[in-house]
């Protein structure tokens, strides 16, 4: 990267655990596995070489995997020891995000299927 | 002081450093961003409510315009490079503020606010030319839970490059102090995660949403 400073190599002092080329070399490595994973879910979601109903499938799992990347590359979520409380507050909304959604998901899909006849109002269109 | 922890349980026997607390609390460089992370976390539980309101109402159409009729992939590859990247220059900037760098976290900090303005700019034209043809929110329940989903994505980037520019003011004016340094790593933590819910939403609302 040229923006590195070789005079700047070994300051930080109140920076235990990296310096500037390695803390860098972690955001370029971050930044090539979200574009690599970007590139992936929009070549997966226009190709038709593929398995049309695992296609949605597919995508969700490649976002998942986005999501972490960004997590571990940019926002430094971590397995250490000075990463629990950050952990265990993400753990709880991941469990509260996936209730909330696929919670709705399900039930109002069921909802859909049980309760109303119909095609027109199986997808819940709203009537005017 | 030890004793006097030791009496009310807070350490174990002669160990100095348990981490059970008997140091007191974090300092505020940590208490800070860590309530600004349970804050984000509860702005994506938010999100997942307008996820799922959106997947509920995805097909409810009532006659109008569909999502393969609406969306246009080029575009959001766009939008999606120009947020993904602007993440990534936030992170240089961040590296850049921590050096006490004036001239690249400011640098750094302009392009991650550009970036940003480019993605909002994409985001407001798609609505306007939406809107322009008959697909305002108001036209069926797809389009109302769009509109609210990713309009609240966009208020949200919004804010984002408000507070850049408040930052890349306060740093100018102050210097890198420790409470500017505070609020830089907040704005930096929301950054990001702004990028992690794009995700979600180009992968729900606009690959899925225009698979043939």
């Amino acid at each position: 990267m040229t923006e590195i400073d070789p005079e700047k190599l070994n300051v930080a002092p109140g920076e235990p655990h990296s310096d500037i080329l390695s803390e860098t070399v972690a955001y370029v490595i971050g930044l090539g596995l979200a574009l690599g994973l970007t590139a992936i879910s929009f070549w997966v979601a226009s190709t038709s070489s593929l398995w049309g109903p695992g296609v949605a499938v597919g995508l969700v799992v490649l976002a998942i995997a986005q999501m972490g990347v960004h997590l571990v590359f940019f926002l430094h979520i971590t397995s250490g020891p000075d990463n629990t409380n950050n952990v265990l507050a993400l753990a709880f909304g991941v469990l509260v995000v996936f209730l909330v959604m696929i919670g709705t998901i399900w039930i109002m899909e069921h909802m859909n299927e049980n309760m109303m006849p119909g095609p027109e109002i199986t997808n819940l269109q709203m009537q005017h | 002081m030890t004793n006097e922890a030791a009496t009310i349980g807070l350490t174990h026997g002669a160990s100095e450093d348990t981490g059970l607390g008997h140091r007191g609390p974090e300092s505020k460089s940590i208490v800070v961003p860590y309530g600004f992370w349970l804050f984000v976390l509860s702005d994506m539980v938010l999100f997942s409510a307008l996820f799922a309101t959106y997947a509920t109402l995805a097909h409810a159409t009532d006659g109008g315009p569909t999502s393969n009729q609406l969306f246009d992939r080029n575009l959001v590859a766009v939008e999606t490079l120009a947020l993904l990247i602007s993440s990534f220059t936030c992170g240089l900037a961040m590296i850049a503020a921590k050096r006490g760098n004036m001239l690249w976290t400011q640098g750094w900090l302009l392009v991650t606010g550009l970036l940003g303005a480019v993605f909002l700019f994409i985001e407001l034209y798609e609505f306007a030319t939406m809107i322009g043809e008959g697909a305002g929110p108001q036209r069926s329940a797809f389009l109302s839970a769009f509109f609210t989903l990713v309009g609240c994505h966009g208020a949200h980037v919004t804010v984002g490059l408000l507070w850049i520019g408040t930052m890349m003011a306060q740093i100018w004016a102050k210097g890198f102090r420790e409470h500017i340094m505070r609020r830089l790593l907040c704005l930096s933590v929301f950054w990001h995660a702004l990028d992690i819910i794009w995700v979600a939403i180009f992968t729900i609302v606009y690959l899925i949403g225009t698979l043939p």
